[in-house]
């Protein structure tokens, strides 16, 4: 696998978050990165989802305000 | 507050065993109302709350209702050392989040793998990416503003709950497992009986199309 398309690109990316890439793995989704801004883009946004949910617990269903607006404690697991 | 302690450092459902179990005894007589839990409406609301995000995982109501009772009950005796309602909303979420992992790591619920995988894959896929493999125009992503700001909004974390429940059951069920219980993808694969390969497939998906729906719903609306 010398050349990443975008899908493939997604997948590795997105098994980064549950296993370490090798080396080879790690190089070729690089080459894949550098040259195409869209999976660029989702690299970044896969680490923001995942900040994201471990606020979820904490945030989802405040709006009727019973807890105040104002929730000084950080999300559960932080950033 | 005596301690500093992370509320997700508390180990499930023991509360401080210093703290008396029935919360009378505490020094601060007067501070229980500080926290919410003599005012009906507040907890009532939060119970509200717990018993959807049980119900979301364990799928079964009444699993869900002792949960939340048993997570209340836990709260309850470790209540004197929390400030606030907001303090203690985080706390008893934490509790109740380690009891559903529990329940669900007890509850070996036997999926039917092949169907989990069916679970409308041809279309998820040409949906974003054309047969090459490469983004198709419309769905390659682009650059989100400020991402982090979004956390700050309640708005935010309604339209996350939307997408959320717009995702396929089984995509949704692996993926809250994995990012919201924080399981480990060895405990997923034993827990719903997937190969390690079906179950990152499954979270691949599971990303791409919750990417694409906060992109649609939310960081698009916003530019």
């Amino acid at each position: 696998m010398l050349k990443l398309n975008c899908e493939q690109a997604t997948r590795m990316m997105s098994e980064s978050q549950e296993r370490k890439l090798g080396t080879a793995e790690r190089t070729v989704l690089r080459m894949h990165t550098w040259i195409c801004s869209g999976c660029r883009n989702f690299g970044g946004q896969l680490g923001f989802i995942r900040q994201a949910m471990r606020g979820f617990a904490t945030h989802a269903d405040e709006g009727d305000g019973a807890a105040g607006g104002n929730d000084k404690s950080p999300p559960p697991g932080g950033v | 507050m005596s301690r500093d302690e992370s509320p997700l450092a508390m180990p499930s459902d023991e509360a401080d065993p210093s703290a008396s179990a029935s919360g009378v005894s505490a020094p601060h007589v007067d501070a229980t109302d500080r926290h919410g839990l003599h005012d009906q409406a507040f907890l009532s609301a939060l119970r509200t709350q717990m018993i959807k995000f049980a119900q979301l995982h364990l799928g079964d109501r009444h699993l869900a209702e002792d949960a939340v009772q048993e997570a209340l009950a836990g709260a309850w005796s470790g209540a004197q050392r929390f400030g606030g309602r907001a303090a203690i909303k985080t706390w008893v979420f934490a509790i109740l989040k380690n009891k559903v992992a529990d329940l669900l790591r007890h509850k070996q619920r036997v999926v039917d793998a092949s169907s989990l995988m069916k679970d409308d894959e041809e279309q998820a896929m040409s949906d974003l990416f054309d047969e090459r493999g490469h983004w198709l125009q419309d769905s390659k992503p682009t650059a989100w503003h400020c991402p982090e700001a979004s956390l700050e909004q309640q708005q935010f974390w309604a339209v996350l709950e939307v997408c959320l429940d717009g995702m396929p059951a089984a995509q949704a069920r692996v993926f809250m497992m994995r990012e919201f219980m924080g399981f480990e993808t060895d405990e997923i694969c034993s827990t719903v009986s997937v190969s390690s390969s079906n179950l990152f497939v499954l979270l691949h998906r599971a990303r791409l199309r919750l990417r694409e729906c906060l992109n649609q719903r939310w960081f698009a609306q916003a530019a």
